[in-house]
């Protein structure tokens, strides 16, 4: 499920930003830089965001029956809470990375983290459990 | 003649005068001024103040910056780098709530100490002073120090869960490692002085190695590893992700001069407990900064640093995977 805020949110703050621009120079070129990264994540919330919630929604039907995105998150989340589920039980690890993966792709494609476990996963790609 | 005219004679000997008085930060919960103190002679002294904003407003979870330069100034008899406090306002002041502290040069900026060939050298001994620092900040004297709190690791995941669940948005993730924190919870420890937020940003590095531990504002009383796990958290690796310690040095070379500086023998296994606490942590203040970026602060790197949530739930999850 994406973060927030939304998309829509982060591009009203650039607009706001654009009018009103920081007037010290040195601080503008950070906001300028800040505003650009912003507007790059909001456009691959757009183009990836509602394709990714469509296969997390998919997963999350498999593992656990029907329901909306919301309402699936919330009893995945209790279940995980209280550890009737775990890492280890079927579908849980796959579905966790998938969504995990996705978001990051929206959020920090160049995240360290991610870039790592992308490297590995083309080295070794998981198994199907 | 200004409140901080009036102040100068109390900062310096001498007949002292206050020159090039500049704002450095609006932060949410301090103000940052730098001036100089010009003596008679023509010397030049610059010094800093940090101060509650506006004068007045303190923010709950902060220690209070009486007790802040109360704990800096034990810190610095026990040799924690630490800039010299010159001055702790008082009433009659007319300056608000804050003190007067001496300027420590150099570089705070994280990802710079992780990559600048101008800090290369010091680098190489930075983890293992971090450690000395922490086993020296572990051992201040508490009844020396102001009243501060404390919890044991199960009410730190309580405090913690209670900010994440008031952020109204469930993240699986997130969940998983709550059951992981709570049912693998370490033992409660003799609480000692922690600095709270001892990671990039709060440390003054210079090219001769760590100057300074700065922002003590969330200092408590905890377990020692609660400051080994909060340094390590990977979002503050910028790119060095095989250094875990700020993205400039080894777990192992923190240890060591934590071990040297007589701060005990620490536990490695039970780390892996307070790596996983530090990246939550870190992860339930990004997603706590929708709530901030609706209200107080709209502005757009507010609401990119609430979209870093996910980088912790990565973080969360290799963690847990070997956990």
């Amino acid at each position: 499920m994406r973060d927030e805020p939304t998309a829509d949110e982060i591009l009203a703050a650039v607009a706001a930003y654009l009018r009103a621009p920081a007037s010290d120079p040195e601080r503008a070129a950070f906001e300028d830089r800040v505003a650009a990264g912003a507007v790059e994540l909001a456009r691959r919330d757009l183009s990836l965001g509602l394709a990714a919630e469509a296969a997390e929604l998919d997963r999350l039907h498999a593992l656990l029956g029907p329901g909306s995105l919301d309402a699936l998150n919330t009893e995945l989340g209790a279940r995980l809470r209280s550890g009737a589920l775990e890492l280890a039980s079927p579908g849980v690890r796959e579905h966790l990375w998938a969504t995990t993966l996705d978001k990051l792709a929206i959020d920090q494609p160049r995240y360290p983290t991610y870039r790592a476990v992308l490297t590995e996963r083309e080295a070794s790609p998981p198994e199907e459990s | 003649m200004s409140a901080l005219e009036r102040l100068a004679p109390r900062l310096a000997p001498g007949d002292v005068t206050v020159a090039n008085l500049k704002r450095l930060s609006a932060g949410a919960s301090q103000e940052l001024w730098r001036f100089e103190l010009v003596s008679e002679a023509g010397e030049v002294t610059p010094v800093i103040i940090r101060r509650a904003p506006g004068g007045a407003r303190q923010s709950a979870i902060t220690v209070g910056l009486e007790a802040e330069a109360a704990i800096m100034r034990v810190a610095a008899d026990s040799d924690v780098p630490v800039p010299r406090i010159r001055h702790v306002f008082e009433p009659a002041d007319g300056l608000g709530r804050g003190f007067v502290m001496d300027v420590v040069e150099g570089e705070t900026l994280g990802h710079r100490i992780a990559t600048s060939p101008a800090l290369a050298e010091a680098r190489t001994r930075l983890a293992h002073e971090c450690g000395a620092a922490l086993a020296r900040i572990h051992a201040l004297p508490l009844d020396r120090l102001p009243p501060l709190k404390a919890a044991t690791p199960a009410e730190l995941v309580a405090v913690w869960e209670a900010s994440y669940r008031a952020s109204g948005r469930v993240r699986p993730v997130f969940e998983l490692a709550f059951h992981w924190l709570e049912t693998n919870l370490p033992p409660p420890r003799a609480p000692v002085l922690l600095h709270g937020d001892f990671r990039n940003g709060n440390l003054m590095v210079g090219p001769d190695g760590l100057r300074a531990v700065l922002d003590w504002e969330l200092a408590h009383l905890g377990d020692p590893a609660e400051e080994f796990g909060w340094i390590c958290v990977p979002s503050w690796r910028f790119g060095q992700l095989d250094m875990p310690v700020g993205g400039f040095g080894s777990r192992e070379d923190m240890i060591a001069g934590y071990e040297a500086a007589g701060g005990g023998v620490v536990d490695r296994a039970a780390l892996q407990w307070w790596d996983i606490f530090g990246v939550i942590r870190w992860g339930i203040m990004c997603a706590g900064m929708p709530a901030a970026f609706r209200g107080a602060d709209p502005s757009v790197e507010r609401a990119v640093i609430a979209r870093r949530a996910s980088e912790t739930e990565i973080d969360l999850l290799r963690l847990l995977e070997t956990a």
